[in-house]
C-alpha cells in the first residue's frame, strides 16, 4: 500500500506532480489530489461517461485510466475546456439547447461533445447520435443534448 | 385597478441560472465537499437474500491500514431515538441502520467500516467474516401472500402481507353492470422492476461537532427540511442544532425523497466518532440497495357495452414492497378509471414484502394506475375489435363537460383529455398511419402504435406536502435575493422561480437570485418531489414577491408624493402612470427603505422583504396529457425500435416552455425504458441479475427517438400563476404507450400483449408462444 509513485502530468495546460498508489484512478487524482470537481463519477466500470477527460486530446474514461498510466500526458477536463470569459461553443448551445437539468452527467457530456466535434467537423443527425450514445444522461431524455450537438456543430463550422 | 407589473419573463425559454456553473464544472454535489479530519465509509452488505447472522468477525478488518472504526448494530443500538420521516408519519420506522440478528435483501447492510479514505474502508470490509446460516427466501410477490416463509418472521409477522385491502365495491350496481353488457374484458396486466437511477448515487458529508454539538449534513436529498427534522428526532437535538445543505443534487426521481438507514448510520459514526464522516454510495449499492420501484400487477376486468362504452372497472392489485421500504408508495386504485367517463369502480389491493430490495417512490409513484388501466384498454380493443383510439374517444372526458366526479372521487375539472387525444393523433396522422401499417404488415413489417392517455394529480396534500414558503429581500442595492423553501436536483427551480418573481416585482431576472436548500436560511418545505414546484413553491414566490411589491409602491408613493395605485414598475423603475418623468429607481426606495427607514410613515416599518407561506385552493392540480408512440419491432431479432413518439399535454401556463419540455423528455425516456431497456432482476434465490450498467440498461442516444409535443393551455384556478405540475408525467403515461405500441404491432400474429418489460426476448417468446398455440 505504501509503494507510492510519483506522477507527472499537465492538466489543463498546468505542470502537476503528485504521489499516488499504484491503483489509484486518474480520476481520483484529478478530483481529490487536485481539487478538479468538475469530472464526475458516475458507474466507475466505463459505461457512463460522466468521468470522461481529454488525455492528450483523446476522450477517455478517467474511471478506467490509471493515473500511473496518464504519466507524461496531457490531461484537460471540463474546467479547461472552458474559456477565461464566457463558455465555450459547445458549453453555449448546451445552455441554448437546454441540454442539462441536474447536470452531474454534463462534464463528461461536454468533453464528449468536444472532443467529436474537433475531429469530425461535418456530422450528420446519426453521426451525432451515434457520437453521444456513451455517455449516460438521466434527466434530459437526451432531446437538448443532440440538439446541442447539432447547434454546436454548425456554429463551429460557421466560424 | 391594472397590475402595477406586467410579465416579461414567465412564458419564455430564458437562460437557466444554474447552467454555468454546471457546465464549467463548478457544480457543488455532495461527493464534490470535503472537511478538515473527514474519514470515508463503506459499507459491508449482505451477499444472500434471507439469513441468521451466526456471527461478523470484525477483528482483521479493524487493524487494516487505515482503519478507524468498524461498526456493528451492537456499536448503534441504544444511540438514537425516533426514526421517521414527516411525510410517511410515525408509522413507518427507518429500518435499523444495521442489521441485527439477519439479513433479509441482498445489500443488506451489515457494518460499516470507517477509514482515511474509501479504498481502504473497501479493503477492510473484504476482511469481515460473516457466518451466514442461509433460510429459504421469498422472492415472486405474487405468490409470497401465500408463502410460508415469512420475510419479517424474525419480527413475529405471520405473513408476508403489509397491507390488504378486500374488494370494495365504489358503486352499488357493479355486480349487474357486469353481468348485463355485452362484453366483460378480464386481463392481468403486470409491470417490471424498474428504478429510479439517477446519475448521482446517493451520499452524505455528516459532521458532529463535539463541544458546539451541532451535527451539519451536506446531502444528496430531495428534501433537506425533511432531513433536518429527522435528524434533529433521531439525535434528540433541537431542530437548530441540525444544519442540512444540498446545493446540487444530481438527479432523485423519488429516490432521494426519503431518508435511508445508510444514512443514519454514517450520522451514528460522526457522532461517535465527533469527525466529519463522508459516504458516497458506488454504483452497485445504487442499484441494489437504493429503493427499488414499479413492480406490480392487477388483475383488469371492464365491462362494455356493445357499442363501446365503458360502464364499470375493475382491479385486483398486487404490489412488491420488498424487505424494507423506504417509502410503501403504490398505485392509487381510486385514479383507476382514469380522465374516463367510467361511472362505476371496483378494487382490492395487497402490498406484500418479500426478500428484495424495498419500495421507493419513483416518478409518479401511484402509476401503475395509468399502466393497468390503458394496457387493458388496448387488450379490451383488440378483444371487441374496436380500434383503440376509437375506444377511447368514446370514453374520455372533455373539458367541455367538466366538472366531472368519478367513482374514485375525485372531482376533475380544468383538463382536457380528449382534446390532447385528439392533438396528438392530428400530429401523426393516426388514420393514414393505419393504412402504412396495413401496407407494411403486406410486406412482413411489424408495425404498432400505442396510445396513453392519464391526469395527473400533482401538488396533493398528503402530510406535510400541501404547502411551501418563500422569504423574497429586496436588497439596499436594489437587488433581489429569493429565499425558497425547495431542494432542486435538475428541475430548474432557480431559474422558474426568478422568472414569476422578477415579473411579479418588475425588475430584470438578472437582478434575482434564489437560495435553496439550506436548513439555516430557507423557510421550511416538505421536499421537491410530486410535482409541486411550479403550482406551491410558485405561488410561494409570487405571493411573497407581491408582498415586496406592495412595500415597494407604499415607500415610493410616500417618497413622490403619490397615492400607491398609480404607481406602476418596470424593468426596476418605479413610476407614475402616464407621468413617467415622476420616476425613482428599486435602488432609490430600497435605500430609503434601510437606511433611512426613520423617515417613513409610521405604519410603514422600513426594509424590503416578506415571508410568505402559500397553499393552493384546492388539491390536487390536475393536469393531463395523451402519448402516442410508434414502433417497428424486426421480425427477424425481435428487436423493437420507436419510430415516432408524440406527446400532447396541457400543463396550465407554462413558466419556461424548455423547462416544460425538458422534464417531458426526460420523463418520456425513462418510461419506455422501463419497457424496452431496463428491467431489474432477481434470480429464484433473491441474487440480482442487473447490477452494473453492462446489465441494467438505460436507455442511451442510440435508442432514443425524436419526441415531438404539443401544447394545450386550460389555466389552473389552484393557484395565481395558473400553472400545472408536470415532472411527472413523461414517466407515467410512456411506459403504457410504448408497450401498447408493441402490442399493437404484434396484434396481427395473435399476441396479446399484457406484461412488461418487451425486450427482444419477450417479445420472441410472446410469438413462439401465440404460433405454438395457432398451430
Ligand atoms: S464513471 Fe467512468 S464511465 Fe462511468
Ligand atoms: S442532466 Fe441529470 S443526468 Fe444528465
Amino acid at each position: 500500500m505504501n509503494d507510492r509513485t510519483r506522477v507527472r502530468l499537465t492538466v489543463n495546460g498546468q505542470p502537476e506532480s503528485v504521489e499516488v498508489e499504484p491503483r489509484a484512478l486518474l480520476a481520483d487524482v484529478l478530483r481529490d489530489n487536485l481539487g478538479l470537481t468538475g469530472t464526475h463519477l458516475a458507474c466507475e466500470h466505463g459505461v457512463c461517461g460522466a468521468c470522461t477527460v481529454l488525455i492528450d486530446g483523446e476522450a477517455a474514461r478517467s474511471c478506467l485510466v490509471f493515473a500511473v498510466q496518464a504519466e507524461g500526458s496531457s490531461v484537460t477536463t471540463v474546467e479547461g475546456l472552458t474559456p477565461p470569459d464566457g463558455l465555450s461553443p459547445v458549453q453555449e448551445a448546451m445552455r441554448d439547447c437546454h441540454g442539462l437539468q441536474c447536470g452531474f452527467c454534463t462534464p463528461g457530456i461536454v468533453v464528449s461533445m468536444t472532443a467529436y466535434l474537433n475531429d469530425h467537423p461535418n456530422p450528420s443527425d446519426d453521426d451525432l447520435r451515434e457520437a453521444m450514445s456513451g455517455n449516460l444522461c438521466r434527466c434530459t431524455g437526451y432531446q437538448g443534448i443532440l440538439a446541442a450537438a447539432r447547434q454546436a456543430a454548425d456554429r463551429i463550422n460557421a466560424i | 385597478m391594472s397590475s402595477p407589473v406586467a410579465a416579461r419573463f414567465v412564458g419564455s425559454a430564458v437562460h437557466r441560472k444554474e447552467d454555468r456553473r454546471l457546465l464549467t464544472g463548478h457544480g457543488q454535489y455532495v461527493a464534490d465537499a470535503s472537511a478538515p479530519r473527514m474519514v470515508h465509509a463503506a459499507f459491508l452488505r449482505s451477499e444472500l437474500a434471507k439469513a441468521r447472522l451466526n456471527s461478523v468477525n470484525i477483528e482483521a478488518a479493524k487493524s487494516a491500514p487505515g482503519v478507524i472504526a468498524v461498526f456493528l448494530w451492537s456499536d448503534f443500538h441504544e444511540k438514537f431515538g425516533e426514526a421517521w420521516h414527516g411525510m410517511l408519519g410515525e408509522q413507518l420506522v427507518v429500518p435499523p441502520p444495521l442489521a441485527i440478528m439477519d439479513v433479509r435483501y441482498v445489500g443488506d447492510p451489515i457494518a460499516l467500516v470507517v477509514a482515511e479514505t474509501r479504498a481502504l474502508a473497501e479493503d477492510a470490509c473484504a476482511l469481515i467474516e460473516v457466518d451466514y446460516e442461509p433460510e429459504q427466501a421469498t422472492v415472486d410477490y405474487a405468490s409470497a401472500a401465500a408463502d410460508s416463509n415469512v420475510v419479517h418472521a424474525a419480527w413475529g409477522l405471520p405473513s408476508n402481507v403489509m397491507v390488504e385491502v378486500p374488494f370494495t365495491p365504489m358503486s352499488a350496481d357493479l355486480d349487474e353492470t357486469f353481468n348485463s353488457v355485452e362484453h366483460v374484458v378480464e386481463t392481468t396486466i403486470v409491470q417490471n422492476r424498474y428504478l429510479c437511477v439517477p446519475m448521482e448515487t446517493r451520499g452524505v458529508l455528516a459532521s458532529w461537532t463535539p463541544g458546539l454539538e451541532e451535527l451539519d449534513l451536506i446531502v444528496a436529498t430531495q428534501s433537506v427540511h425533511e432531513t433536518r427534522n429527522f435528524f434533529a428526532r433521531y439525535l434528540g437535538l433541537d431542530e437548530g442544532a441540525v444544519r442540512v445543505t444540498a446545493r446540487d443534487v444530481g438527479g432523485g426521481f423519488g429516490q432521494k425523497m426519503f431518508v435511508y438507514r445508510e444514512e443514519c448510520a454514517v450520522v451514528l459514526a460522526t457522532k461517535l466518532l465527533g469527525r466529519p464522516v463522508k459516504w458516497i454510495e458506488d454504483r452497485l449499492e445504487n442499484l441494489t440497495s437504493a429503493g427499488h420501484s414499479r413492480n406490480e400487477l392487477g388483475k383488469v376486468r371492464m365491462a362494455i357495452t356493445a357499442d363501446g362504452v365503458i360502464e364499470a372497472i375493475t382491479v385486483d392489485h398486487v404490489a412488491d414492497v420488498g424487505a424494507y421500504t423506504p417509502c410503501p408508495a403504490v398505485m392509487d386504485p381510486t385514479l383507476l378509471p382514469g380522465p374516463y367517463r367510467i361511472p362505476r369502480l371496483g378494487f382490492s389491493t395487497q402490498m406484500v414484502w418479500t426478500n428484495t430490495m424495498g419500495k421507493a417512490a419513483y416518478r409518479g409513484p401511484w402509476m401503475f394506475e395509468t399502466t393497468a388501466r390503458e394496457m387493458a384498454i388496448d387488450v379490451a380493443a383488440r378483444q371487441i375489435g374496436m380500434d383503440p383510439a376509437e375506444l377511447r374517444r368514446k370514453n374520455l372526458l372533455s373539458l367541455a363537460e367538466l366538472p366531472f366526479t368519478s367513482p374514485g372521487g375525485k372531482l376533475f375539472q380544468e383538463i382536457t383529455p380528449l382534446e390532447t387525444l385528439e392533438q396528438a393523433l392530428g400530429m401523426l396522422g393516426y388514420d393514414e398511419f393505419r393504412k402504412e401499417q396495413a401496407a407494411a404488415r403486406e410486406q412482413g413489417r411489424w408495425l404498432g402504435v400505442g396510445i396513453c392517455v392519464y391526469v395527473e394529480p400533482t401538488s396533493m396534500e398528503q402530510a406535510t406536502l400541501a404547502t411551501e414558503g418563500a422569504t423574497i429581500r429586496i436588497e439596499s442595492s436594489g437587488k433581489v435575493v429569493a429565499f425558497l423553501s425547495t431542494t432542486s436536483h435538475g428541475q430548474s427551480i432557480e431559474t422558474t422561480m426568478a422568472q414569476i418573481i422578477a415579473d411579479q416585482i418588475g425588475v430584470g431576472y438578472d437582478d434575482v437570485t434564489v437560495v435553496q436548500a439550506d436548513t439555516q436560511s430557507t423557510p421550511y418545505g416538505p421536499g421537491t418531489g410530486g410535482s409541486r414546484t411550479a403550482v406551491i413553491a410558485g405561488g410561494a414566490a409570487h405571493d411573497a414577491a407581491v408582498a415586496v411589491r406592495d412595500k415597494v409602491l407604499a415607500i415610493a408613493a410616500h417618497m413622490m408624493e403619490a397615492a400607491p395605485e398609480d404607481l406602476q414598475i418596470a424593468e426596476g423603475v418605479v413610476a407614475v402612470r402616464g407621468t413617467p418623468d415622476r420616476s425613482l429607481t428599486i435602488k432609490e426606495v430600497a435605500t430609503q427603505a434601510y437606511t433611512n427607514a426613520h423617515t417613513l410613515p409610521v405604519d410603514v416599518a422600513g426594509g424590503l422583504e416578506a415571508t410568505i407561506r402559500f397553499k393552493p385552493k384546492r388539491f390536487p392540480t390536475w393536469s393531463n396529457a395523451a402519448h402516442v408512440c410508434v414502433v417497428e419491432i424486426d421480425p427477424e431479432t425481435f428487436i423493437p425500435r420507436i419510430l415516432r413518439y408524440i406527446v400532447s399535454e396541457d400543463c396550465g401556463k407554462m413558466i419556461n416552455p424548455q423547462v416544460v419540455e425538458g422534464q417531458i423528455f426526460g420523463g418520456v425516456v425513462q418510461g419506455l425504458g422501463g419497457v424496452l431497456y431496463e428491467d431489474f432482476r432477481y434470480d429464484t434465490d433473491g441474487n440480482p441479475q442487473t447490477t452494473t450498467f453492462l446489465d441494467y440498461l438505460l436507455p442511451t442516444t442510440g435508442e432514443t427517438p425524436l419526441i415531438e409535443i404539443g401544447h394545450l393551455e386550460s389555466v389552473s384556478t389552484t393557484n395565481p400563476g395558473g400553472f400545472k405540475g408536470m415532472g411527472e408525467g413523461g414517466a407515467i403515461g410512456a411506459h403504457a404507450a410504448v408497450a401498447n405500441a408493441v402490442g399493437d404491432a404484434l396484434a396481427h400474429l395473435g399476441v396479446n400483449v399484457t406484461s412488461t418489460p418487451l425486450g427482444p426476448e419477450q417479445i420472441f417468446e410472446l410469438v413462439q408462444a401465440s404460433q405454438k398455440e395457432r398451430a
